[in-house]
């Protein structure tokens, strides 16, 4: 029994020796230099990982008495979140050795975060999900404060270890509820007890504790404080990272923990997503009108991409999740091509993210300005760009589920949120060029990620790459 | 329900008691005691000395990385007591578990001394 078991977690088992391997050999032998050579190598790995996961065949397994579920959703999710850890390793490693924060660490972390990220995805009972979680937060929290000499770093840190953990109570507390009132902490033997209008208000209370603890983890309005800051106060590289793969991997715990515990009860949860989801875009379109740093810009943008995907979720259907899925994907591919040029966005070698650096940036630099200006098209959801096929997705599964007022109250959010995103495009090409200027230098790394996501936002108009059919076939394996 | 709730009879007790004796000390020292202030009596002092200087000193930092360490294996002999209590029944599953965890612990453990958090200077 237990060779089956540690058979279905070989490659979450894989890399985590990986990781603590590396991590005692480069203690033991070269300190830092081994930096850059270990980011790689740790890329190379999540590549090889996603290919094996993706490639392990389509049954559905669980492992250790149902406390880990490999099924089709999972390893959607797990490719789609080792990918884009590998795609923001390998842009960011320039960055960091430059500024002298290559620090063998990083990519270890970012390792060890990766393995809780699977195991998030992953989990089929409470305890594994909270394993998989503060697995993922505890790593990560290290890395907001990895430049440790600046204020503004350690106080992203400590800004996402307070809510991370305030965050983690409340997930706990509405857990050891759910534990109270359903007798088990597994998934399969809660959606026994959590009948739809049968449930007990004790097991109700425990699942909007839960459900908001969730939120936190997406940054989901009225949870999403803690983002703004520690998007600006982190090292860009860092930010990159968090945009991406932690959110896929909290979004599609969040649908697990919905569908695989509560997906008998989805009138009782369905109504708080959809108010996440309304507040959620309504408060990132809005809020980011004012910013004037694109780091906390795209902070903003997170906040209202996440209630796009819960939206998708709010649908409590199979199309919901698979329209969330897609979503998901094709947000990652936009906000790495996006990083990479706030990654490269620098005045005098100095990194500078202030958005009045792209002003005049067309008549400098035609083809970064293009494949930006495609960016924040897809990012506004503007038709024919891919990002347009995402929004459709969730609002249409809105739409089929009921929610025809959720679907139109996305629609306006997007309009809305259209605004900041093509005022930065005006600045491209019709802004005065002022002092505050960016340089145009940019490594072929990042103008590699940069042109071949904006390319993928315009070739993926064709067939999107067939992602969506993956997606349709991941979300019937978790709805059923 | 009922029955279940019934189980939780004896914490709810609890917390009855727990809270009400609370807050009847809480008021008895408001309402009971004498006071009788004078700047003598107010004032912070030391075995009965003056205060020889502010309260609020600063530390090292590295008190602070210490007994995080501490922390770290405080909480793994939580881990380990009951495993060792109960070594006659358990199975080689359990075994090789806490092995294993020890293993992690010890690697952990490399790196912290091999990177000197252990030394003070």
């Amino acid at each position: 029994m237990t060779a089956t078991d540690l058979a279905i977690v070989l490659p979450e088992v894989f890399l985590a020796l990986f990781a603590i391997g590396s991590l005692l050999f480069a203690a033991y032998t070269a300190k830092d230099d081994l930096g850059p050579a270990l980011t790689w190598a740790t890329a190379a790995v999540f590549v090889g990982i996603a290919g094996w996961v993706a490639l392990s065949g389509d049954t559905n397994r669980t492992a250790f008495n149902g406390m880990f579920i490999d099924d089709g959703f999972a390893r959607f999710a797990k490719v789609v979140v080792l990918l884009s850890g590998a795609a923001v390793l390998v842009m960011t490693q320039e960055f960091l050795t430059r500024r002298g924060l290559m620090k063998f660490e990083y990519p270890l972390l970012i390792a060890l975060a990766t393995v809780g990220m699977m195991m998030m995805v992953s989990a089929g009972d409470l305890m594994a999900l909270y394993m998989g979680l503060e697995l993922q937060s505890l790593a990560l929290y290290v890395v907001a404060a990895l430049r440790r000499d600046s204020p503004r770093s350690t106080e992203a840190g400590l800004k996402y270890f307070v809510l991370g953990a305030l965050s983690s109570g409340m997930l706990l507390y509405g857990a050891s509820l759910v534990y109270g009132f359903a007798g088990t902490t597994q998934f399969a033997g809660i959606i026994t007890t959590a009948d739809e209008g049968g449930m007990s208000i004790g097991l109700l209370i425990g699942l909007v504790f839960v459900i908001s603890g969730l939120a936190f983890k997406v940054s989901a309005a009225p949870f999403h404080m803690w983002t703004p800051d520690v998007y600006e106060g982190s090292p860009t590289a860092v930010t990159a990272f968090f945009a991406t793969a932690p959110k896929v991997a909290a979004m599609a715990l969040f649908a697990r923990v919905m569908h695989d515990a509560f997906g008998n009860a989805v009138g009782d949860w369905q109504q708080i997503v959809a108010f996440l989801a309304v507040i959620s875009m309504f408060l990132g379109a809005i809020a980011a009108i004012g910013q004037k740093d694109m780091k906390r810009l795209m902070a903003y943008s997170s906040i209202a991409h996440m209630g796009y995907a819960l939206v998708g979720l709010a649908a409590g259907t199979e199309k919901g999740v698979s329209a969330m899925l897609l979503y998901m994907a094709i947000y990652v591919t936009m906000n790495i091509g996006t990083f990479a040029f706030i990654l490269t966005m620098e005045r005098d070698g100095v990194h500078a993210t202030s958005i009045d650096g792209v002003r005049g940036l067309s008549k400098r630099e035609p083809i970064k300005a293009l494949a930006l200006l495609v960016l924040l098209f897809s990012l506004a959801g503007v038709p024919p760009m891919v990002g347009f096929f995402g929004k459709f997705a969730v609002l249409t599964a809105a739409v089929d589920a009921g929610l025809g007022w959720l679907a139109v109250a996305g629609a306006v959010a997007s309009v809305i949120g259209a605004y900041y995103y093509l005022r930065l495009v005006y600045f491209m090409y019709f802004g005065e060029e002022t002092d505050a200027a960016i340089d145009g230098a940019m490594p072929t790394v990042q103008w590699g990620f940069l042109v071949a996501s904006a390319a993928l936002m315009i070739l993926g108009i064709v067939n999107l790459f067939g992602v969506d059919g993956a997606a349709t076939l991941a979300a019937i394996t978790l709805v059923n | 329900m009922d029955e279940l709730l019934r189980e939780y009879l004896p914490i709810l007790v609890f917390l009855a008691i727990a809270i009400g004796l609370g807050v009847v000390l809480l008021l008895a020292a408001a309402i009971v005691a004498v006071r009788n202030p004078d700047p003598e009596k107010v004032s912070a002092y030391e075995c009965g000395f003056n205060a020889f200087d502010d309260a609020r000193m600063k530390f090292d930092v590295r008190f602070y990385l210490v007994s995080i360490l501490f922390i770290i294996f405080d909480l793994e002999v939580a881990f380990l007591f009951p495993w060792a209590v109960a070594f006659g029944e358990i199975s080689m599953t359990a075994f090789w578990s806490m092995i294993v965890f020890l293993l992690i612990l010890t690697a952990g453990f490399a790196y912290e001394w091999k990177k000197g958090a252990m030394e003070w200077e």
